[in-house]
């Protein structure tokens, strides 16, 4: 099988999932490129994650309170979910449609979010807008329940179009006016929660979504130059024509999946780094009637997200490095053991508290992820699960170094590394230190025990320095 | 405005989960408390009286010296208009001064950039815990954040020093300044090279260290030991900052025993600290900090307090004026906060200033957002 053909199925299994070992990457490659991403886009195909596995051995999981455990049971499906596009999904939607536990206090109600996004995240946008719209938790989080017909919170109608849906601007110009963020938020009243059930003796009861039609502004409203008697589903509607709103989602797509691009803030006045790539997405959104899917094919068929300058073009955000490290050595894979809930943790200590972004802004992306704290977090993380040549999935990869020559020169070694770590690319500069620091050593051989033994300990090293490079923050 | 021998120095620990103001710093012969407090009311002869109307907690007593030496600043009411009951929303509240939308600067960030404008020193603030309190957070501030100072630095997995020393000379090189790479590729190079700076720096502290006090084993005795290493060093540290463990302070159910060891603990800690500075003849430019997201509801529950509003601070050191600052809220129900909660009489944005501005010679206005009253308590 071709070099080239391995290093593009992995960086698509990177982008379109939290990445696959080194075996599964081979067993990728060798069914076809075009094959792989059908499979990615029909997920339905493959069986869902193993849920009960989960549940077996944590019973309380079910429908459970806390958020640490909400998080640990998002990041099992991560790891182990076989249909890995739509659980990619979910954590684009999360970090776009942001509300976050610090407000909301239940963990359960950001599960349900989360398996909301889960299930709709590639389907059409706007079932997606309407789904969110009548999600009591966003309801909530973004103070429509605190928005009457009377007395008008505009918060969620301002943000459904700023941050959700149409942006505020492109190509230099503005998509919308504050008079219709007004207009927005009025056909949003009455979208509120159903009053909870007290939480004794039961325990808390989910939140339910309820339409008020006593608190509902029955009055003609201009929104986007359309007047009527419009409901929150009639924005809707109006929100998916918008070639604003096509931009938008095309971008975030653009962002997650294919090359960092400047921050949302910067979008009105910024041009999209490649304009053309857009605009293919920004057609299969239209000719299809808004399917994210089809927007997903357009992406993942094209040239631009092939084409081997976006390959590392983003720093990893923290759950794509501590998942996509999980899945490379194959660990808490299709088994549950002990060190899940610190491993879930991990994300928060990299900057990336799931299920609590700062602000309905979302985190930022791309540089920064990278601060002088979670560098360290990053780098001793991912050095400690790739250096570690005890854990079966490492112990493959110093197998299979191993097995491509009695004899490795430095130069080959490295080499050797940074493929089955990868492929990764560097820079001539690191590459020049790698090798120098391996040729301290001099060559490597595996005949004798001795000798095995340390091949093994250099490996391990040599994964390490590789887990340390700046290289190895992209993704 | 105080001065000290050395540039002054803050430290706070943080303890998460709510604390119950009401059991710590305890009214005496007050019949209210006992009426609310059926199942956790301290019996009257085990408070230790500070005063004619007030007492600590049994587990306090180390914290009593200070209090008889003027050096125990106790902040009582202490809160925020409109409280939320949320831990996470109040600990952020506390953490960005921002109680009215959500904010993503902390306070100490803000006063860690006027502290050390051009980042100088990459170990101006250091927080000891896992991943970064807001508190500390601001753009363009490098914060070093230790999990555990003895073993803390870059590539800690590789076995044998010199195998580790010799890897990390190549992460040195490998994140010299790079040319013609990019910015992002720059920016990550440069924030390694800092870290690694940091790390370096901050590994040689246990080292450096002696003392003949020993810490308790717990994680709030071990950063307040690491908190001293650090201090001691003499790295030009101004901010040092630890969390106690996570909403440990929530004390829904089982109360009683959960306080009186927590309490315990962090009583022993504090004292343990102070005297560790005072033997090193390091503790005239520190001062400690305690502070929690808030207090708990007035009546208990049969067996612990649910979500409260004003809580209680406490400044510790040698410049700190002793006493009570702000009113102790009344139990009486005309006087409760909504929800049998204790209303809040002295904004913590107040105590914040009087830090900044007696305490850093900073101006406090852009950091805390807007003017607060000070309080006089340094002296």
């Amino acid at each position: 099988m071709a070099d080239q053909d391995i290093a593009l199925v992995a960086h698509l299994l990177r982008r379109a999932g939290f990445g696959a070992s080194r075996d599964e990457i081979e067993a990728k490659a060798a069914q076809g490129y075009d094959n792989v991403v059908q499979d990615l886009l029909n997920p339905e195909a493959q069986p869902a994650v193993e849920n009960d596995l989960l549940m077996r051995y944590f019973p309380a999981y079910y429908e459970a309170a806390a958020i640490e455990t909400n998080v640990q049971s998002w990041v099992f499906k991560m790891i182990n979910s076989p249909r890995q596009l739509p659980e990619k999904m979910a954590l684009f939607w999360h970090m776009i449609f942001c509300a976050g536990h610090s407000k909301i206090d239940s963990g359960q109600e950001m599960g349900r979010m989360v398996a909301m996004f889960r299930e709709h995240g590639m389907g059409n946008f706007r079932d997606l807008l309407y789904n969110l719209s009548t999600n009591a938790a966003m309801m909530y989080y973004l103070d429509n329940t605190e928005s009457h017909k009377a007395n008008l919170n505009e918060n969620y109608g301002r943000e459904l179009l700023e941050l959700f849906s149409i942006g505020v601007g492109m190509d230099e110009g503005f998509n919308y006016s504050e008079d219709d963020v007004k207009a927005c938020a009025r056909a949003f009243t009455g979208w509120n929660v159903a009053t909870p059930y007290p939480p004794f003796p039961h325990g808390r009861s989910p939140w339910n979504f309820r339409f008020d039609p006593a608190d509902h502004d029955e009055t003609d409203k201009t929104f986007l130059g359309e007047t009527g008697n419009w409901n929150g589903d009639d924005i809707i509607d109006i929100v998916c024509k918008q070639p604003g709103t096509a931009r938008f989602i095309s971008r975030h797509l653009y962002n997650y999946f294919v090359a960092d691009e400047p921050q949302v803030p910067a979008w009105r006045l910024t041009p999209p780094r490649d304009r053309a790539a857009i605009e293919t997405m920004e057609k299969a959104y239209f000719d299809s009637g808004y399917q994210v899917n089809a927007m997903l094919e357009a992406l993942f068929t094209s040239d631009f997200f092939k084409d081997e300058s976006v390959r590392y073009a983003k720093v990893k955000n923290p759950a794509e490095m501590v998942v996509g490290l999980l899945r490379m050595v194959g660990e808490h894979k299709g088994e549950i053991k002990p060190g899940l809930f610190e491993l879930s943790q991990e994300p928060k200590y990299m900057g990336m508290d799931l299920m609590n972004p700062p602000t309905v802004e979302g985190w930022h992306t791309g540089r920064e992820w990278i601060d002088s704290g979670t560098l360290v977090e990053r780098i001793n993380f991912a050095s400690d699960i790739l250096g570690n040549t005890e854990l079966p999935g490492v112990r493959s990869l110093v197998d299979r170094l191993m097995a491509s020559g009695d004899t490795l020169s430095p130069q080959q070694f490295v080499d050797g590394c940074l493929d089955l770590t990868g492929p990764l690319v560097v820079t001539d500069d690191t590459k020049k230190q790698l090798v120098a620091h391996a040729s301290k050593e001099g060559e490597l051989k595996h005949g004798s025990d001795s000798e095995q033994s340390e091949f093994t300990r250099r490996t391990g090293e040599m994964f390490q320095m590789i887990a340390a490079t700046a290289e190895f923050q992209f993704g | 405005m105080v001065s000290t021998k050395k540039d002054p120095v803050l430290a706070v620990l943080s303890l998460s989960g709510g604390n119950d103001g009401l059991n710590t710093v305890i009214p005496l012969n007050n019949g209210l408390y006992r009426d609310y407090r059926p199942t956790l009311a301290v019996p009257e002869d085990q408070i230790i009286p500070i005063n004619d109307e007030l007492g600590f907690h049994p587990t306090m007593a180390p914290l009593k010296k200070f209090w008889d030496a003027g050096q125990l600043a106790i902040f009582v009411g202490i809160g925020y208009p409109t409280p939320s009951y949320s831990h996470f929303r109040s600990m952020d509240i506390w953490h960005t001064c921002e109680p009215e939308k959500i904010g993503t600067e902390g306070w100490l960030g803000r006063a860690t950039k006027q502290l050390d404008p051009t980042s100088e020193n990459v170990l101006t603030a250091v927080n000891f815990g896992r991943g970064l309190p807001r508190a500390l957070v601001m753009d363009g501030v490098p914060v070093a954040s230790v999990g555990n100072l003895e073993t803390y630095g870059l590539l800690t997995g590789i076995d044998g020093e010199s195998q580790r020393n010799e890897a990390l000379d190549v992460f040195g090189r490998m994140y010299s300044p790079a040319i013609g790479t990019g910015p992002v590729m720059d920016y990550i190079h440069a924030t390694g090279t800092d870290a690694l700076k940091g790390a370096d720096i901050l590994s040689t502290a246990p080292d450096k260290y002696t003392s003949n006090v020993e810490y308790s084993s717990t994680s709030i005795g071990q950063y307040m030991k690491n908190i001293a290493q650090t201090h001691l060093a003499e790295f030009g540290t101004r901010v040092l900052y630890t969390t106690s463990p996570y909403n440990g302070f929530d004390s829904h159910a089982n109360q009683a025993q959960a306080n009186a060891g927590l309490w315990t603990d962090v009583s022993r800690s504090v004292d343990d600290f102070m005297t560790d500075l005072r033997e090193h003849d390091a503790s005239d430019n520190v001062t400690l900090l305690l502070f929690t997201e808030f207090g708990r509801r007035i009546n208990d529950n049969g067996s612990g307090t649910d979500h409260g509003a004003a809580g209680i601070a406490f400044a510790v050191g040698e410049h700190v004026k002793g006493g009570i600052y702000g009113n102790y809220p009344s139990l009486e129900l005309s006087q409760q906060e909504e929800g049998g909660n204790l209303k809040f009489n002295l904004d913590f944005r107040s105590l914040y200033s009087s830090i900044l501005e007696d305490w850093f010679h900073l101006e406090p206005e852009p950091i805390v957002g807007g003017n607060f009253e000070r309080i006089k308590f340094f002296g």
